[in-house]
């Protein structure tokens, strides 16, 4: 894919220009803005891994999915019960992603199965209702047996390690000096383009072929003898692997999990980004990822402002960040249906459509 | 033997309360076959906009019962106007969209709706004052209070009336004619965007009536009420047929039962391992054994085929 057109050398030039931006990015973050930005960049790219692997279900496939968060949520559970002192288990991350993926996997699987012959409607409802169980589940499952904990969370998870290497110490290299939050982002980092580049591959390929066919007409997709069942199985799996990937890595930096940061509002978060960016387009949805991400913390300093001009903080900034969400769901759809950034393909059918 | 009574009948209280909610989803589902995932929130609405005037009238000397039926009739026009508002706004302009479109903008305005009362209401629980009678009666060995003979009464005479309006009188087959075919009802003079918007209306009429039994029967309202009690209203609505409004009321005294057996006695039959604090999850379980077994409920036709 070559989002610039016109003739490659220059094309090469942009992208090296965006990859030494991205390697320098975090110093001019804690440079010009400080930690705390840097912080929200990490979370941004966390947020564009959630987001990218709920487009493959969403804008790909076209299944609405109200309980993404649900996949989150095994993923950061498994890897928090796996590798901290709450049963003393401390199994390393590189056994523990790919085991919170797979998990995350057969969770999408479970859910997927019984609810994909329904239709769209119905099973953003059936998924929602699913978020809600997990979540229900991981608040009431620490009696007889204690294993999540309840509400009060795991701490103390494990920080990733790469033998004595571990992301939560600074460590200089040549000279420079990188915090916690500098290797988490380049390890984030790392991973979104992983995930770009398999969403990338996977749009191209047969199996994505088949999601687009499906999303614009099911039944023309099945006379086209494609085995639509397992074919929306599989998007509802893969992208609840990307979810359980995220949430490994969303314990390990924060160091603590709980039931909290697995609700509803989350899943329809995830969700804004990507219909704003755009369904089904990947840079859109990236795009949307960070600007949901960064927009909501900005928020923040409006209280302040309201500090300064009424002596008093009238609306909560976590108050306007859901605020802000809804009314982007509601004003995307309405005035801009195909996203920001759309894909120039979905751009002309959607144009077509109203002409 | 008397505890499976008190929960029989605490499940019907529950349940005629559902029914209320889940006749606003199957009236907007049937008529124009959309989830108006909002609903819940207008219920929300209408139990905190009630609240408010009869916190307002409390102090006032009218007797209790008065003071909350004032309530409910200031919360009901605000509602109403909501209903008609959100149609007007969100889903009407997406009538040719794709079917994703509007769910989406849904959910954004019940998120829209949840905030709102954050910034008019706060975060705190608003308490539902004790104006009503206390009364109880004791019926073989269980214990039913005045509230819930009203709530039950009160229900079962809304849905008879509703039941009227549908299938007696002109706008009733107006509403009937839409929903099997607008262009022909079109046709046939009948303003089919009058008739949906009228249908909202109607729906979030009855939900603010629902919000204020909700919040007396659990003498209670919060920001965050509507979703749970729109989710389960929806179940209902699913469980009897969506689209049918006879199968949204048994559905809705269904689920009500079902829940409040299974929390009664999920402690017992689980050997303790889970408790009554689970109560939530039975209405997702009802919901997806129903659609995976019965997608069109149980007194609905066939309607599950993808439009």
């Amino acid at each position: 894919m070559n989002i610039f057109g016109g003739n490659k050398e220059k094309a090469w030039i942009a992208y090296f220009a965006i990859g030494a931006l991205l390697l320098v990015m975090p110093f001019l973050i804690n440079w010009g803005l400080g930690r705390f930005w840097l912080r929200i960049i990490d979370f941004a790219l966390l947020y564009a891994m959630l987001a990218l692997g709920l487009n493959i279900v969403v804008g790909f496939a076209g299944l609405l999915d109200l309980g993404y968060v649900a996949f989150y949520a095994v993923g950061a559970y498994l890897y928090a019960i796996l590798a901290s002192p709450h049963f003393g288990i401390h199994l390393p991350f590189w056994a523990l992603l790919p085991l919170g993926a797979g998990l995350a996997g057969i969770f999408g699987v479970l859910l997927g199965a019984p609810t994909l012959k329904l239709r769209g409607d119905y099973l953003a409802i059936v998924t929602l209702g699913f978020g809600e169980i997990v979540r229900i589940f991981m608040n009431n499952l620490d009696r007889p047996i204690n294993i999540t904990n309840g509400p009060q969370g795991i701490n103390l998870v494990d920080p990733i390690r790469f033998g004595e290497f571990s992301l939560t110490r600074k460590h200089e290299i040549f000279g420079v000096t990188l915090t916690d939050l500098h290797q988490y982002y380049y390890l984030f980092l790392l991973l979104t383009l992983a995930t770009i580049f398999i969403c990338m591959r996977l749009q191209d390929s047969r199996i994505g072929r088949a999601w687009v066919a499906i999303r614009e007409d099911e039944t023309a997709a099945e006379a086209m003898g494609i085995n639509t069942r397992n074919i929306k199985l599989l998007a509802f799996a893969m992208g609840a692997t990307f979810g359980g990937v995220a949430g490994g890595l969303f314990a390990s930096m924060q160091a603590f999990v709980s039931p909290e940061s697995f609700t509803l509002n989350e899943s329809i978060a995830i969700l804004c980004m990507v219909v704003l960016g755009g369904m089904g387009h990947i840079p859109g949805v990236v795009l949307g990822a960070i600007l949901l991400t960064a927009l909501p913390e900005a928020l923040r300093y409006t209280s302040d402002l309201q500090q300064w001009l009424f002596q008093k903080v009238y609306i909560d900034p976590a108050n306007l960040r859901m605020l802000l969400f809804g009314i982007v769901m509601v004003a995307t759809m309405l005035f801009r249906p195909e996203g920001l950034w759309p894909s120039p393909q979905r751009q002309r059918e959607l144009t077509d459509r109203e002409a | 033997m008397d505890i499976f009574l008190q929960q029989l009948i605490n499940g019907l209280v529950l349940g005629s309360i559902y029914a209320l909610v889940a006749l606003g989803y199957t009236m907007v589902y049937g008529i124009m076959q959309l989830i108006n995932f909002a609903h819940g929130e207008v219920v929300m609405i209408g139990a905190m906009v009630a609240l408010t005037a009869i916190h307002a009238l409390a102090g006032s000397g009218l007797p209790g019962p008065v003071i909350v039926l004032l309530g409910v009739l200031v919360s009901m026009p605000v509602c109403m106007a909501l209903g008609a508002g959100i149609e007007r706004i969100a889903y009407r302009p997406l009538r040719n969209a794709p079917r994703l479109a509007p769910l989406i903008t849904a959910i954004g305005v019940s998120i829209i709706l949840q905030q709102l009362a954050v910034l008019i209401w706060g975060r705190d629980y608003l308490r539902f004052p004790p104006l009503l009678p206390e009364s109880r009666f004791h019926v073989g060995g269980a214990v039913i209070s005045a509230l819930q003979i009203f709530i039950v009464v009160l229900s079962a005479l809304i849905m008879a009336g509703l039941w009227f309006l549908v299938n007696r009188t002109k706008l009733g087959r107006a509403m009937r004619a839409t929903s099997q075919n607008p262009q022909v009802a079109r046709l046939m003079g009948v303003n089919t965007d009058q008739i949906i918007s009228i249908t909202f209306v109607i729906g979030a009429g009855l939900a603010a009536v629902a919000g204020v039994m909700v919040s007396a029967y659990y003498h209670l309202a919060h920001h965050l009420m509507g979703s749970m009690l729109g989710l389960k209203a929806f179940t209902a609505a699913v469980l009897g047929g969506i689209g049918n409004l006879a199968g949204a009321m048994m559905g809705g005294v269904m689920l009500g039962i079902i829940e409040s057996l299974g929390a009664g006695y999920i402690g017992d039959l689980s050997g303790g391992f889970f408790g009554s604090h689970y109560q939530d999850v039975f209405a997702f379980f009802v919901l997806i054994v129903v659609l995976v077994f019965r997608p069109s409920g149980l007194f609905g036709e066939r309607v599950s085929d993808r439009a």
